[in-house]
């Protein structure tokens, strides 16, 4: 379908290290329609990042992308190399990362950071980019943009500093935007304005966005979608509003019932036992399965798995079965 | 009144200045004048024995300064905190559980510190069987006393803090943003822990944190702070169900609530002021629905109610009809 922006299938990431090669992303598949929002949301070390860094091209070595494709409405782009990445991110992928100051040069005014993104990635001419760093200053609601434009990154407030990192994503107007906790560094009046303000630029341009965070809050209330990592798979997707309210998967009931109401009186807060397993020592079957209540014999031989083509859909054997106990199906028989 | 005897912390009109002037050469050559950062401006509060005060606001509103004044980290630069208690058994678990454990010690020696320093006689065999139960207590194994805290997950470190507070038999914990670092699911354990040991042990916390769910689930009296003042106290649940004042209110609306997905909200405008120079009368004026010409010329006092339930607001004094 031509609206798909973002297709990621099977994706897989590895680090070779002296003591084996460690499986960071495991066989993960998503999609991003134009316009939408798809939440990734797990602890840390679940892979959400490293998905975000592998679509765009920015895996620290030994990180590599072992298997898998991603697609950018309808090119392939995992397979490119350095020089040809360049001219894709930027211009057709934006990023967005946690701390606007580390993301912004220190040492150049944001107006001319704005004007040498813009002329890198279009054709316009010094005067025509200014003109259009000063519009998309105004989009992302920056007062007195006449002033502020020949001002340097220290001389803005932290919720400011990351509205011109979210201008400098936006000069190319590219396709996908990837936004890694976005918020996760600011205050919570500021992170309502600024989650507010990326949820009005995907609904008024189009664009996708792939929200990384692990802030279970922002991604209800900006997502349209959420997929969530456990131990580098894909532990559940769906809807925003099925994963609150019917959470299948018992990774996501967990960590639903882990954070504190503000609404409820609770006297215990529901407890996942034990924590996330190190990359080096996955259990065998489905990952979460020495710490879930449901563990049958079967989740600890098969790992459960998404189908590639679901949009909705839990790695469970309970949710996708019924059961944990029947004997596996070999290969053969489930196709 | 039964309320002031039951009190283990009475903080009173307390303040905190700090000097960020420029350096005095460049004052003298560029004729820059001295600059106070008032960090705390007028804070007072009381916290009854067995239960959680929560300090809650944005970065900068001085809430980690107050836990410092508590412990006695900084003097204060005005009023005064009366502790109805053993100052011995005052203790503190700190935000980051990276930086708050000494990497070459073992954890046994980390736990055993307080016990040492405190109770120098205790002799050798009962501070190690202490260390062990108190392992044990937050959830770790005696084994574990062995170890460097490097070997262990940023939950269990922080579980290694609480132990280590634990050591010292503390009735009275400042706790400043015990899990803002941790995950969700650690969160809980950690949280959970800690309302089993304040049952058990009849602990009293001050509680801090920026997470009004975090707190509403911790706390029993809930202060909201803005630049340096208390704009409001109140039991938990009254904060919850009638915010008084305009900035609470605001606060409220703006949390993510996973309880109501994909609410449009309306932010609140604005940032919060420099406490270099905080706006005149009321510091929340500019960003203030409410705010009328007596916000910009007078800072409100909290109106002198009952204890633990007021609100520094002129609008909300008008009366429930204007608001």
């Amino acid at each position: 379908m031509s609206d798909i922006v973002l297709d990621v299938q099977n994706l897989r990431v590895e680090f070779p290290t002296r003591k084996g090669v460690l499986t960071a992303v495991d066989d993960i598949s998503l999609q991003i329609r134009r316009g939408e929002i798809l939440g990734m949301v797990g602890e840390s070390g679940a892979g959400k990042s490293m998905t975000g860094m592998s679509i765009l091209g920015l895996l620290e070595p030994p990180g590599r992308i072992a298997a898998g494709t991603i697609h950018l409405s309808g090119d392939r782009i995992d397979d490119l190399d350095d020089r040809a990445m360049q001219a894709v991110r930027g211009r057709r992928i934006g990023a967005i990362f946690q701390d606007p100051l580390t993301s912004l040069n220190p040492l150049f005014r944001v107006g001319d950071q704005l004007v040498e993104t813009i002329r890198l990635h279009t054709d316009l001419d010094k005067a025509a980019a200014r003109e259009r760093a000063k519009d998309l200053m105004r989009e992302v609601g920056i007062p007195a943009v006449e002033e502020r434009i020949d001002s340097y990154p220290h001389q803005f407030s932290g919720g400011m500093r990351q509205r011109i990192v979210i201008a400098l994503a936006l000069c190319a107007e590219p396709e996908l935007i990837v936004a890694d906790e976005p918020t996760t560094a600011l205050d919570v009046s500021i992170q309502a304005q600024i989650t507010a303000l990326l949820k009005r630029l995907c609904r008024e341009r189009g664009t996708a966005v792939m929200l990384v965070t692990h802030d279970m809050g922002v991604i209800a209330e900006t997502a349209d979608r959420v997929a969530v990592m456990y131990a580098g798979r894909l532990a559940e997707i769906g809807s925003v509003d099925d994963l609150v309210r019917r959470p299948r998967h018992p990774y996501t009931t967990g960590l639903m019932g882990s954070i504190p109401s503000l609404r409820k009186d609770v006297e215990e807060l529901q407890m996942i036992p034990g924590s996330m397993p190190r990359l080096n020592a996955i259990p065998a079957g489905c990952a979460f399965n020495p710490r879930c209540a449901h563990a049958g014999p079967r989740c600890r031989a098969d790992v459960p798995r998404i189908a590639r083509e679901e949009t909705t859909g839990a790695a469970c054997w309970l949710a996708q079965t019924g059961s944990v106990d029947t004997a596996p199906l070999t290969q053969g028989e489930i196709a | 009144m039964s309320l002031r005897s039951n009190a283990i912390l009475e903080v009173d009109a307390l303040e905190r200045r700090f000097d960020v002037s420029a350096p005095w050469l460049n004052r003298l050559i560029e004729g820059k004048p001295r600059k106070t950062l008032r960090a705390v401006d007028g804070v007072d509060f009381v916290i009854q024995r067995g239960q959680t005060l929560a300090l809650v606001g944005e970065s900068g509103c001085g809430k980690s300064t107050i836990a410092k004044l508590v412990t006695g980290l900084h003097a204060p630069s005005g009023g005064n905190i009366k502790f109805h208690g053993d100052r011995d058994r005052l203790q503190m678990i700190f935000q980051d559980p990276f930086a708050s454990l000494n990497p070459r010690w073992r954890v046994g020696r980390i736990i055993a510190e307080p016990l040492r320093t405190l109770k120098p006689d205790t002799p050798e065999a009962e501070v190690s069987a202490r260390v062990d139960e108190l392992l044990r207590t937050v959830g770790l194994a005696p084994a574990d006393g062995r170890k460097f805290p490097h070997e262990f997950s940023g939950g269990q470190r922080q579980r290694i803090s609480i132990a280590r507070a634990l050591a010292g038999e503390p009735e009275f914990l400042v706790c400043d943003e015990p899990t803002s670092a941790l995950d969700v699911s650690v969160q809980a354990q950690v949280l959970n822990l800690m309302k089993r040991l304040q049952k058990e042990m009849g602990l009293t916390y001050l509680f801090i944190s920026h997470d009004l769910s975090v707190v509403r689930h911790m706390a029993d009296v809930i202060a909201v702070m803005y630049l340096g003042r208390i704009v409001e106290i109140q039991p938990t649940r009254d904060l919850f169900a009638n915010p008084l004042h305009p900035y609470t209110r605001l606060l409220l609306d703006t949390i993510p609530d996973i309880e109501a997905p994909q609410r449009d909200r309306s932010p609140m405008g604005g940032e919060v002021p420099s406490p270099v120079s905080p706006p005149s009368g009321c510091s929340f004026h500019p960003r203030c629905p409410l705010a009328f010409d007596r916000c910009k010329a007078e800072r409100p006092q909290r109106s002198p109610d009952v204890h633990n339930r007021r609100v520094a607001c002129f609008a909300a004094e008008k009366g429930p009809a204007d608001v």
